[in-house]
């Protein structure tokens, strides 16, 4: 079997769950991954032993206290083994990615949604088509959270690696997002507004239902067009963010292609809308034809007693 | 005065149905626009060129069909016009690309490279950063704002909230939407970019291992439940927990 390398996710400090998922998009190219993984305190390593992969490799430098791709890069390559590159398709594993595979003179295939032998299939314009390729020597590619399962863990078996790199750039200051709320892009759960909303104000309702499931609040593009209150960071949709949560509900929303490309991928989607015609209907697992003003206390309170 | 580089790819416009014939997209119908977020890093080039001085040149890499994204370009205002291309390239890879547009960027010998955040194609991102690696530059991706007093300063997007990131040397910067508000050509820049010429470069590319086998319409979705009425929230709130176990 050859070998592969993975780039583990990690936020908050400790190794996020889509690592596990790598490690079977690991296997499902037939190889046997070493898990790789950016840290300060390499005891963050301890938790990412799976079953499946040979090895962890807590890659220990000063230049993983903030977020800088050339650093990044240079120190994870160092101490990284060759083979086929693995990491999370997510916008700062994407980046960190594609710069190592850069260093190493290869092809990045990036968003990958499923892998068949040496063949790997990635949306294009925006979910309007899939791609599929063909890999022939060493690549990198990013993988899709929710496409895989989730490899069993099992104990580390760690090395610590020194290993820093020259960051390239200074951050002046951390500005913390105002709301405590996660964003989209890191949400498993994501309830979303439409202009069907009515005012910004209404979206104190959807924050309600976000939580109780500990959800994101976004947003569609006419909605944020419309008002100066929605951010562009809540907007979902091509020139938004493409999310890939488990459960998506969409309030308000008519489902132009816009909005679809940006969560169409979505395990599961729900849809509440007042007109039985739009066409976010085509694409949703449960359809809730009525006004959200009627639908939205009903969903809170059946959630609120399924969380209590 | 910094030579900054903005680069720029022609696209599929984003409303464009896109059509698989073949086993491949069939583009011959669509409308070719500037990818959308390669719009935002022309508005960043062109900032810094008004707070820094230098130039700002459009580089993108593609056959001569190319050439009309480069006169937008010319048109919003940026001062060259240039194109990368080899006549032996066909269907380039994320090396291969890289590799190309590397070298035409070191031959113009610019300091600062601009670029959108993904392309409305591909989606993939890889470009500014690969491009950075390879000229053994910084970058910082998916930029919200950028501010050129007393330095580059450029906005990202980090776990928890954002990051203010001085740039010092030369460095790739990608760019989202955020902010920027991006100018419209007028009717001078119109008329200008009618008489500009593309000068053309070449430069030599590895061979490709990425090859594409396949391109295909999206998965149909199995046809989903839809109730009638507000009622109808509870059922669904209970499929939720129990048939599709997200909750």
């Amino acid at each position: 079997m050859s070998e592969s390398v993975i780039i583990a996710e990690v936020n908050k400090g400790s190794v996020a769950a889509v690592t596990a998922e790598l490690v079977s998009a690991a296997l499902a190219l037939g190889t046997t991954p070493t898990v790789v993984v950016p840290c300060t305190d390499a005891s963050v390593a301890d938790g990412a032993g799976y079953e499946g992969s040979s090895k962890t490799i807590a890659v220990k430098g000063d230049c993983f206290t903030n977020y800088d791709a050339a650093s990044w890069a240079a120190a994870i390559d160092a101490a990284a083994p060759s083979g086929i590159i693995i990491a999370a398709a997510s916008p700062q594993s994407k980046d960190v990615a594609a710069r190592v595979a850069a260093r190493r003179g290869i092809s990045i295939v990036q968003d990958v949604v499923a892998i068949n032998g040496n063949n790997l299939t990635s949306p294009i314009y925006s979910g309007k088509a899939m791609q599929t390729v063909a890999l022939s020597g060493d690549s990198a590619i990013s993988v899709r959270a929710n496409v895989f399962p989730a490899a069993a863990s099992s104990a580390a078996n760690v090395s610590v690696v020194d290993q820093s790199g020259d960051v390239a750039t200074a951050v002046q200051e951390i500005i913390a997002r105002a709301s405590t709320r996660l964003d989209v892009s890191e949400a498993n759960i994501i309830i979303s507004g439409g202009r069907g909303m009515g005012s910004p104000d209404n979206f104190s309702h959807l924050e309600k239902i976000a939580d109780t499931l500990g959800a994101a609040v976004g947003a569609s593009r006419a909605a944020v067009d419309t008002w100066d209150e929605i951010p562009h960071s809540m907007q979902v949709g091509q020139t938004g963010k493409t999310v890939n949560p488990n459960l998506y509900i969409a309030v308000g929303i008519s489902g132009a292609i816009q909005h679809l490309a940006g969560m169409r991928s979505s395990k599961y989607i729900v849809a509440v809308n007042k007109d039985a015609d739009a066409p976010i209907f085509a694409h949703a697992d449960y359809g809730i034809v009525a006004t959200w003003e009627e639908t939205l206390p009903v969903l809170e309170s059946a959630f609120s007693s399924m969380m209590a | 005065m910094p030579n900054i580089i903005v680069l720029v790819k022609r696209v599929p416009d984003t409303n464009a149905r896109i059509v698989v014939s073949g086993e491949r997209v069939d583009l011959s119908a669509v409308k070719w626009v500037i990818s959308p977020y390669d719009e935002f890093a022309i508005e960043a080039a062109l900032q810094h060129k008004e707070a820094a001085g230098g130039t700002v040149t459009a580089l993108t890499l593609g056959p001569s069909d190319a050439d009309k994204v480069l006169k937008d370009a010319k048109a919003i205002g940026v001062d060259e016009i240039v194109r990368v291309w080899n006549d032996s390239w066909s269907e380039l890879d994320s090396n291969a690309i890289q590799s190309a547009l590397a070298q035409a960027i070191a031959g113009l010998g610019a300091e600062m490279v601009y670029c959108g955040k993904t392309a409305a194609d591909t989606g993939a991102g890889s470009t500014g950063p690969g491009v950075a690696e390879r000229l053994g530059w910084a970058s910082v991706s998916n930029i919200t704002e950028a501010s050129f007093d007393g330095g580059t300063i450029v906005t990202a997007p980090v776990e928890g909230g954002s990051a203010r990131v001085s740039v010092s040397g030369n460095a790739v910067i990608s760019c989202d939407k955020g902010n920027m508000k991006v100018r419209k050509p007028n009717v001078k820049g119109i008329m200008m970019a009618k008489r500009a010429q593309v000068s053309v470069v070449s430069a030599d590319a590895p061979a490709s291992t990425v090859t594409i086998v396949s391109q295909t319409p999206p998965p149909a979705k199995p046809a989903g439940k839809k109730f009638e009425g507000s009622s109808s929230a509870e059922e669904v709130a209970r499929l939720l927990r129990d048939e599709a176990n997200v909750i």
